[in-house]
């Protein structure tokens, strides 16, 4: 794996401190996840203990220093989305992908994990799947639409080196 | 050089304290006992364990409110209970979560004890480190090591190395070790006529490793 | 990008702007918000602006891509101004026609209106429709007139003539006696008078304060901040300026979730306009100051949402929050004076700068001023946001506006404040909605979240969801939070199970109660809230799970049962099919049955069946 573009994200970001989080979220994006050597190069250019940052990568939920699948399903489990049933929708989902939220699938197709709350709530049950909102789900609508994706021959997260 | 000085009330007494000290460090000076568990003399005051809560009224009015002892700073006309009913209340049920999550921890039974808690309505975990943060203001703050930290959040918070591998400024000073609470081993009962027991405090008997043990202990991966 | 150097040349963009626009004929508006996202708002607004290029060169249609309009689930939304027509639930087939019939020849198109569902009739105004109608929306009211990310629409309709008046007509300390004065609480839940912490901000020592902008809005169910942010990031920027101005603030901050991209990149693209255009960074408007904003966002933690863990996520630092003895507008960011307020209470600045104190303190009640926008969602008819004057009552909320219940099932409380606040039961649903008055009977307004429930929610299944989504979240740092919590968490558990016994209850309250006390922040102060308030109004629907382990809303799992009645059911198969373990037997045209054995509970056939056969005790 190429670790400059790494450098190019810290000098888009001014080398602050204030945009480590920043930072972090745009090394994902390109890597698909947070590498080890990634963070070491992070940390020396910001000269931050790489203890922080470690800290910083582990607490945060958004990120994972795991490679992520290539499609990601969220499922939206804030009050109003679990007002209208949104436990049933993830009862169904960890059974269908056969992982619990925050995993990955063995075969690297599928990333599920559970948010608490996207903002969209009028319409939940909601769940994001590789960019897009789907709204009023319920388990037999969100069954059919992870079996679409699945069917979807692109990478729904391309890594882009 | 003379010392500023504040007055505050402390259990019913009257007291000139060092302005500027934390209601903990100047209820010490007037003997007057808060438990504590996270807090450590030279250690920066970190606030977690929240045993050292203390009733705390800013000019003796009517309301009161609760904050830690170790971290809050006096100020004049401060009025300070230390162990009204909602603060013994407040500090049982704090040992009792405590020694609930980690029963085999020595430091958390002798809290439990002087709180006089004889029964856990939780059910037991066997946690070994009970994530006073204790080690790892040791390592940044007197040792310059910089290679311990909390990893996580929430019930799943840990304290760990980077990628769990001892980094090169780690230098096995066993800093860490040393202020452990959890580290302090259990007594080992009678021995012979005359002679104490004293494991908790003979530093040459100490364990070898500290009781994190979650993903292997640091010196056993990187032995001496 | 015009760049301005004083007043008056805001001015003269201005007229020249009003003039331009009023060659504009007709005005169509697709709003553009997450919500209308997800139904597909862009291809229509995209079919809007094809079709309307083809059309022979008609100037006169001016497309509008407008932020959030807060009936979400109506969207897509279009309004055609001037005449002020509200279209809902547009699809890109109905483009066209809207083009032909509406546009060109003022023809209602029918099934594209609002239906009154109580009066059966169609309402054409936005105004009239009830979901509107009875709402006060000036702050919220820009959304539909601008595009976002068009300074020029903002200017268009007065923007940042309060920032000119601040600037020149008016001094620091007048500014902040303004917002003293007008009664100006925060809108982020705390309710702290924005005017005194102006102040002290202004008052403590120091050359360097920062501003900050809290939208990290993670109160599940809310999504008011995303909205003004994502609609009208000007606003809130212009608040921040003049905020800045009076404290001496030299820098600020936006601090957005990163689960809200929009609103992240509208505030970004703001900011870059508002510098080109002489309104932001260097020598503002030619007055001598100068103030930056720059986005920063968050990583995932609804903690982060507290002001001192904020700060610690902007340090680089993880969100652990610290005691609040020393309070942020003396030592905050980077040990600086730090004035904080959140996305809502940043907006209402300009207006009240614009129109005066007395203007705003003329609405709401007398504690509490001007308006405050909710997010009514659950099981209510008309979700969305709603802005109204603070004292009107819930019932008016979730009757008036809310249209009342939906699925057929009475609504039975309405759970207000997010994970912080409480249940309020339907028999207190004349209390008038402000700070105050809600955290008498135990909850509290909070940031605006409104969550209704009716007799199909279970009570401790609520109370066990905040206990859990805040075990989530907690940092970890003290004790009683992260232990006590989970203690709580397994105790609400084992109820729900059917295994809960008789000093399940007096434990929680207990637990509940040392956690309110010792916790370290907001978080776990209030974490305990929503289990103690249904406990205390709906304490029958706990003894029934841990006396008769059963669940009166029918829905904790272990204590329910599934079954078809076989007078209903028509043997169509439909369930048969969709069921996961296999658990119906029937054959066609007869009745059905469920083995209990192998049902899982999942409720996949209660869903599908069109007859309503399937019940569930």
């Amino acid at each position: 794996m190429d670790f400059e573009k790494v450098g190019k994200i810290i000098d888009k970001h001014q080398q602050k401190r204030t945009a480590l989080i920043s930072i972090l979220h745009d090394i994902q994006d390109h890597y698909n996840h947070l590498p080890e050597e990634a963070l070491k190069k992070v940390a020396s250019r910001l000269k931050m203990d790489l203890n922080d940052i470690y800290g910083v990568a582990t607490f945060y939920k958004a990120f994972s220093l795991i490679p992520k699948g290539r499609h990601s399903i969220t499922l939206c489990l804030g009050t109003a989305c679990h007002v209208r049933g949104g436990p049933k929708i993830l009862r169904e989902v960890t059974k269908l992908l056969n992982i619990e939220p925050g995993q990955t699938t063995k075969d690297k197709k599928f990333s599920f994990n559970v948010v608490n709350c996207l903002g969209v709530c009028a319409i939940g049950p909601v769940m994001f799947a590789d960019g897009k909102f789907y709204g009023e789900m319920n388990p037999v609508k969100a069954k059919r639409v992870i079996e679409k994706i699945g069917k979807n021959r692109k990478k729904g997260n391309e890594v882009k080196s | 050089m003379e010392r500023k000085t504040v007055n505050v009330t402390i259990d019913g007494r009257s007291l000139d304290v060092e302005e500027g000290s934390t209601i903990l460090l100047a209820a010490r000076e007037f003997g007057i006992h808060i438990p504590t568990l996270c807090y450590l003399e030279h250690l920066s005051p970190y606030g977690g364990c929240r045993i050292c809560v203390v009733e705390i009224s800013n000019n003796g009015g009517g309301r009161t409110y609760i904050d830690t002892s170790c971290t809050h700073e006096v100020r004049e006309g401060m009025v300070i209970q230390t162990g009204s009913p909602r603060i013994i209340r407040a500090r049982k049920m704090l040992a009792e979560l405590l020694v609930a999550s980690a029963p085999n921890v020595k430091v958390a039974q002798d809290i439990a004890a002087r709180m006089g808690l004889v029964k856990v309505r939780f059910p037991f975990e066997d946690n070994r480190c009970i994530l006073c943060g204790l080690c790892i203001r040791m390592c940044y703050e007197q040792m310059d090591g910089k290679a311990l930290g909390f990893v996580g959040r929430g019930m799943g918070r840990k304290v760990s190395m980077p990628f769990e591998v001892r980094p090169d400024t780690c230098r096995l000073c066993r800093g860490c070790d040393y202020v452990c609470p959890g580290v302090i081993v259990p007594c080992q009962g009678i021995k012979d006529p005359g002679e104490l027991c004293g494991r908790c405090v003979r530093i040459e008997d100490m364990p070898t490793c500290c009781p994190m043990g979650t993903f292997g202990c640091f010196c056993e991966k990187n032995p001496l | 990008m015009r760049k301005i150097k004083s007043g008056c040349d805001l001015e003269k963009w201005r007229e020249d702007i009003l003039s331009k626009q009023k060659q504009n004929g007709v005005v169509i508006s697709v709003c553009g918000g997450t919500g209308c996202h997800a139904y597909g708002c862009k291809k229509v607004k995209d079919e809007f602006a094809k079709t309307i290029r083809k059309k022979r060169n008609d100037q006169t249609i001016h497309l509008k891509f407008t932020g959030c309009r807060g009936f979400c689930e109506r969207g897509p939304i279009v309004t055609i101004q001037p005449q002020g027509i509200f279209y809902q639930k547009v699809q890109e087939k109905d483009v066209p026609l809207i083009l032909s019939e509406t546009v060109e020849k003022g023809k209602i198109l029918d099934h594209l209106l609002y239906e009154d569902l109580m009066t059966k009739q169609s309402v054409t105004s936005e105004k009239d429709i009830p979901f509107y109608k009875a709402q006060c929306r000036l702050v919220m009211g820009n959304n539909g007139l601008i595009e976002p990310t068009k300074i020029e629409d903002y200017i268009g309709i007065g923007g940042y003539q309060a920032l000119a008046k601040a600037l020149f007509q008016m001094k620091p300390d007048q500014i902040i006696e303004e917002i003293k004065s007008s009664g100006l609480r925060g809108r982020g839940g705390a309710g702290f008078p924005t005017g005194r912490k102006w102040e002290d901000c202004r008052k403590a020592p120091g050359e360097v304060k920062y501003i900050i902008c809290n939208c990290d809005e993670g109160d599940p169910g809310a999504y008011m901040d995303r909205s003004l942010l994502e609609g009208s990031p000007h606003s809130v920027l212009e608040g921040m300026i003049i905020g800045a101005f009076a404290i001496g603030g030299s820098h600020g901050y936006i601090y957005v979730r990163h689960e809200y991209p929009l609103a992240c990149k509208n505030a970004e693209k703001a900011i870059i306009q508002a510098g080109k255009a002489g309104l932001l960074g260097n020598n503002i408007l030619g007055s001598g100051f100068s103030f930056d904003v720059e986005v920063a966002k968050g990583g995932g933690a609804f903690v982060c949402g507290e002001s001192t863990a904020l700060v610690a996520s902007i340090e680089g630092r993880i969100g652990e929050p610290r005691s609040k003895q020393v309070h942020m507008v003396e030592q905050g960011l980077w040990g600086k004076p730090t004035n904080l307020n959140n996305v809502e209470t940043w907006s209402n600045v300009p207006l009240i700068i614009n129109k005066g104190s007395p203007w705003f303190s003329s609405i709401g009640t007398e504690k509490s001023k001007g308006t405050k926008i909710f997010s009514l969602v659950g099981k209510v008819k008309n979700t969305g946001l709603v802005e109204v004057p603070m004292g009107i009552t819930l019932k008016e909320i979730i009757f008036d506006i809310g249209g009342g219940q939906r699925d057929g099932k009475p609504i039975k409380a309405v759970q207000t404040g997010g994970p912080s606040g409480g249940c309020i039961p339907a028999s207190l649903f004349d209390l008038p909605v402000d700070f105050d008055s809600l955290t008498k009977v135990g909850s509290m307004m909070g940031s605006g979240g409104m969550i209704v429930m009716d007799e199909g929610t279970c009570m401790v299944d609520v109370a066990k969801y905040f206990v859990h989504f805040l075990q989530e979240e907690s940092c970890g740092k003290c004790l009683p939070c992260r232990e006590g919590l989970k203690r709580m968490g397994e105790i609400l558990d084992r109820i729900t199970e059917g295994k809960g016994d008789a000093g399940s209850l007096s434990l929680l309250e207990e637990l509940g109660e040392v956690v309110a006390d010792t916790s370290l922040c907001g978080l776990g102060k209030t974490a305990p809230n929503p289990v103690l308030s249904a406990l205390r109004y709906f304490r029958s629907e706990f003894e029934a799970h841990v006396y008769q382990k059963k669940c009166p809303a029918a829905v904790c799992t272990p204590l329910i049962q599934y079954s078809i009645s076989e007078t209903d059911c028509t043997g169509c198969g439909a369930c048969k099919k969709v069921c996961p373990t296999q658990a119906i037997q029937g054959d066609k045209k007869q009745s059905h049955r469920i083995l209990e054995d192998l049902c899982s509970k999942c409720g996949s056939c209660k869903d599908v069946c069109k007859a309503n056969a399937v019940m569930v005790q």
